[in-house]
């Protein structure tokens, strides 16, 4: 009798010590569980956003390297890659060995550099533009990213549309039509305020005020903030002119068509005509040729207002987190090498940022069959020598842009809650945390 | 048995060591009772209490997601936030949501329960059937709700014109956001709740229906008098999930737009969002993330035993009810006898 209760208390210490390892041992690694057995095979993980045009890479990478095995992680957003990657980096663990980082947020990133390894090394010298290799630098100038894509922006239009309100079609002529090299926006809005006079029905100049603006803000030198990266988004004049203007041309002209970009409404939009322009970063193409599918009529036009302009890029990073380092930044090294740029321009119309791939024949002689066969590679490569300011993002740029400025467009142009001056009022009031 | 012997040692003689064996057994008597119940509390300790109080930690200091610990700030963050007009906002919409969401949805619950209750023709099918929206997940919900609620070239709305009725902006007007975050939790937790409901249902007594019929009460009578108060503890708690849940209700509001900060003007941007927005998208300040942690905490605490009282006292005119049913028990009884 003794022996058996003896035996039962024995056994319940024993339960409850192995339960408490147990919970105990939650917390502890239990990533190393992904590699498959005998044959040695390693599987890395990339996350990317958007449209990378990654499968036929990662196919063809696997098939280089039969020991490796790609798992693709594809974020809808750049945002949504953003936070997941933040909540991870705060986590200490599961961020992918490979995470793509969009420009915008690479600043604030860079603050926080130990996060992130250091991928220095011979083979890339000389590889990409010197803007962007600077860009993928931290302050010790350790080389956090690898650079993928630039984002040079053109104008795509509806020939279909602009036909039926008795404009110009060909891509040369609406080039000329935006004043060709010394295209403003305001000769942008005014050809809008003539094509709504002989629109079809239902069918506006462009998608948002805020994407407009978007574009008009990668013009300025220091929007944001200043050289000490002081928020100066509420005080600096040339912010609130670009506000007004583009909220007149919005609301008192009528240009917008109120469709937040990326939306549902906005994605169908394609289907329905709804807007005739917008504003063309070269990786924008893909995504248009996916909701614009069946529809015909979209080309691109080699000119942009308030001369040349860059929206977007990435680069490519390696967690400290990861752990086949050598793996992933042979990974990395290889997806961002110009043969592959090339092959991303084809695949996702991502514009190269290696001076290699830009002047490789495969991308000054590509033409884009949706876009009515358009010689998007030349008019790209035009699109990013046009460029002469790059904005000074520093790490309060992501926030104020896009919980801030973006929404306040959104409340003006979108929703209509607010007036234009009662939208920047709350603006100013927001913005002030970041101070 | 053993155990008396070692207790009472006899006076005068040196105390006899008890054995090992003997130590062991009276462990396990005061012992293993507790071990028996210690695996919920370990696990409580470590994934419920060991949270919330490191949340509290968090929020009196000063803490960046990425960078980690900074100063010690007291009651700093929770002046901050408390002064926030976005936080008010938050409150705003989460206590909309809330009560758009809940109230209707708890009221169908007991409404289907009491129907499936009834004797119809293939029961398991339709038990089984209000449950297939808990199935899908939120975020699904949400994608395929967001899209048919579209402001322009939504489902809803081009019905609603069909029919000669204005579009509805359902992302730009908070109350329509709200409702239309609202119909979600309807979708997916309104089978869930009817079936809790429904278990409660059929754990009462039937006899208690069968007097209530001999006393000539009609169905609803019955719905009021009988089964409203035999269920009331699964009511109530069925009221404080729902209480719980739509408080810190997170996906449906994240995912009714592709950009998840609640709206341009926040209309929609519940506490929760708020809070994951503090901590992960503007400034990345877990602290101030931590201390609207705690502040709804605190309200869903005082929310929910308002609402454990408010339920106690509608359905507690039981004592005299069930005084009555017994009564007529009684006289039944004495009417037969």
């Amino acid at each position: 009798m003794m022996n058996k209760t003896h035996g039962r208390a024995g056994a319940v210490v024993a339960v409850s010590v192995v339960a408490a390892l147990a919970l105990v041992g939650c917390g502890g690694s239990d990533g190393d569980g992904k590699e498959a057995g005998g044959d040695e095979q390693i599987t890395l993980t990339i996350a990317t956003f958007n449209e990378f045009g990654m499968d036929p890479l990662i196919e063809e990478y696997q098939q280089l390297h039969p020991e490796i095995k790609i798992e693709h992680k594809r974020a809808a957003t750049s945002d949504e890659a953003r936070e997941n990657m933040y909540s991870k980096i705060a986590a200490g663990s599961g961020l992918s060995d490979i995470e793509y980082v969009e420009v915008d947020w690479m600043p604030e990133l860079l603050k926080y550099s130990e996060y992130l390894n250091d991928l220095s090394d011979p083979a890339v010298e000389g590889r990409w533009l010197d803007w962007k290799l600077k860009g993928g630098m931290d302050a010790e100038g350790r080389l956090i990213g690898y650079g993928l894509d630039v984002g040079p922006e053109a104008i795509c239009y509806r020939a279909d549309l602009f036909e039926q309100a008795g404009l110009p079609t060909d891509r040369a002529e609406v080039a000329e039509l935006f004043g060709g090299d010394n295209a403003s926006w305001e000769k942008y809005f005014e050809v809008g305020r003539q094509y709504l006079q002989a629109a079809p029905d239902g069918s506006k100049w462009f998608d948002e005020a805020a994407s407009i603006y978007q574009g008009m803000v990668n013009q300025l030198e220091y929007p944001y903030e200043d050289q000490d990266d002081n928020v100066i988004a509420d005080t600096n004049p040339d912010v609130k002119a670009l506000y007004d203007q583009v909220t007149a041309a919005a609301l008192d002209d009528g240009l917008s068509a109120g469709l937040a970009q990326w939306n549902d409404d906005w994605g169908q939009a394609f289907q329905n005509g709804a807007f005739a322009t917008i504003l063309c970063p070269s990786w924008i193409l893909g995504p248009i040729q996916d909701y614009a599918a069946g529809v015909t009529g979209w080309d691109v036009a080699n000119v942009f207002p308030g001369g040349g302009g860059n929206w977007g890029g990435s680069y490519a990073t390696v967690p400290t987190q990861t752990k086949h380092f050598d793996e992933a930044k042979a990974f990395a090294l290889w997806l961002t090498a110009p043969e592959q740029q090339v092959k991303t321009f084809e695949n996702a119309g991502l514009f190269p940022s290696t001076p290699d791939a830009t002047t490789d024949p495969a991308v000054t002689g590509y033409s884009h069959t949706f876009f009515n066969n358009a010689p998007t590679g030349e008019i790209y490569a035009e699109r990013a020598e046009a460029v002469t300011v790059l904005p000074h993002k520093g790490p309060n740029y992501f926030a104020v842009q896009n919980t801030a400025m973006i929404p306040a467009l959104r409340r003006v142009d979108v929703d209509k809650t607010d007036t234009a001056q009662a939208s920047w009022d709350k603006f100013v009031d927001e913005i002030q945390q970041y101070k | 048995m053993a155990k008396t012997k070692a207790t009472r040692p006899e006076a005068g003689r040196p105390v006899r060591k008890i054995g090992f064996r003997q130590r062991l057994g009276r462990w396990d008597v005061k012992l293993s009772p507790y071990l028996y119940v210690s695996p919920f509390f370990i696990v409580f300790a470590v994934v419920g209490m060991f949270p919330l109080l490191y949340t509290a930690y968090v929020s009196m200091f000063d803490w960046h997601l990425l960078g980690g610990k900074g100063e010690f700030v007291g009651l700093g963050n929770y002046e901050f936030i408390l002064g926030q007009h976005n936080f008010w906002v938050a409150m705003r919409n989460t206590l909309s949501i809330f009560v758009i969401s809940s109230v209707p949805q708890v009221t169908a619950a007991i409404g289907i329960a009491w129907v499936l209750d009834a004797n119809i023709r293939a029961k398991t099918f339709w038990r089984m059937g209000v449950l297939l929206p808990y199935v899908v997940a939120p975020v699904a919900v949400s994608v395929i709700f967001s899209r048919m609620f579209a402001d322009q070239f939504g489902l809803v709305n081009s019905v609603l014109g069909g029919i000669g009725i204005d579009p509805i902006r359902w992302h730009a007007d908070p109350l329509a956001s709200h409702f239309v975050i609202s119909v979600m939790v309807w979708y997916r937790w309104t089978g869930y709740n009817t079936l809790i409901c429904l278990a409660a249902m059929q754990a009462v007594p039937r006899d208690l229906y069968e007097a209530a019929v001999i006393d000539g009460a009609s169905k609803a009578k019955q719905f009021f008098s009988v089964t409203i108060p035999q269920i009331r503890p699964t009511i109530i708690f069925v009221i404080i999930t729902a209480t719980i849940g739509c408080l810190q209700i997170f996906d449906e509001p994240r995912m009714y737009d592709q950009f998840g900060q609640g709206g341009s003007d926040h209309q929609w941007m519940t506490a929760t969002l708020y809070l994951y927005q503090l901590g992960w998208n503007q400034e990345m300040n877990f602290g101030r993330a931590a201390s609207v942690a705690w502040l709804l905490f605190m309200v869903i605490g005082v929310i929910a035993v308002f609402n454990f009282a408010l339920t106690r006292r509608i359905a507690s005119d039981s004592p005299d009810h069930s005084a009555k049913v017994r009564k007529t028990a009684k006289t039944r009884g004495a009417v037969k006898r």
